[in-house]
């Protein structure tokens, strides 16, 4: 690479930094699609210790190397950053998500089920007793699945 | 199977179609349902409205709950499998 006049261009240090990034989003617009990389994040954990691998030979290469590699100043930046991002990324996922009700007073195992009636997406009233009754096809339901989410308003 | 949220009928008309979902769809939008289930939670949707905390409940013909989960990171759902695996209790 780059022995002796201009230093080179430390390219390890700014593909750690795009990679931090990229671990941090590719959760939330990609890896959140799925079970297997949503219900723990071992794909974005991943990818954020490659990124940290890069950061590190990257700064090592340009203190070792005087001469050689450029990011004295730049590398040590772009690792404080990466850093924040992974310790949002941690907080976000780990921390955060698990400040929730505790719900102590949600139906439980044994309960009967509070009865209602809700508006279904073609503005029909439907109502639990309908979702337990209604026949799929030939068949009488064997029950019905309550599935409450956060939405996607 | 039927999921219930605040989001209003024409946003579930648009993500049934976007994304293919088959089941039923039910808009609870003033949270009523939410709240008779306890799952409200409060200002944690954006511009501080209310949603529901993701749960889910099987409920047999009779009216009794079969199964529930309650889980503790809005990030960690169950799978596929999991929710087949608890409709074997209505065998």
């Amino acid at each position: 690479m780059a022995t002796g006049g201009k230093p080179g261009w430390n390219w390890l240090l700014w593909a750690g930094f795009a990679l931090s990034v990229i671990a941090f989003l590719s959760y939330f617009a990609f890896f959140v699609e799925f079970p297997s990389t949503r219900n723990f994040p071992w794909a974005n954990l991943l990818l954020f210790a490659i990124a940290a691998g890069l950061l590190s030979t990257g700064i090592r290469r340009a203190f070792q190397r005087r001469q050689g590699y450029r990011g004295k100043i730049f590398g040590p930046i772009l690792a404080g950053l990466s850093a924040l991002i992974f310790g949002f990324f941690v907080f976000a996922i780990f921390v955060a998500a698990r400040y929730m009700p505790a719900s102590a007073a949600a139906p439980r195992v044994g309960a009967t089920a509070p009865e209602f009636t809700l508006t279904d997406s073609d503005n029909k009233p439907v109502s639990l007793a309908n979702l337990l009754t209604q026949p799929i096809g030939e068949a009488a339901p064997k029950g019905v699945m309550l599935v409450f989410y956060r939405g996607y308003w | 199977m039927a999921a219930i949220s605040v989001d209003p009928p024409d946003a579930s008309r648009n993500l049934r179609a976007q994304r293919g979902y088959t089941y039923t769809f039910l808009s609870d939008q003033d949270a009523a349902v939410i709240k008779r289930y306890d799952l409200l939670h409060p200002k944690a949707g954006p511009d501080e409205h209310d949603v529901a905390r993701p749960a889910e409940f099987l409920i047999d013909p009779s009216g009794t709950v079969r199964w529930v989960n309650l889980t503790e990171s809005y990030w960690i759902r169950p799978t596929p499998e999991q929710l087949l695996q608890a409709t074997n209790a209505l065998r």
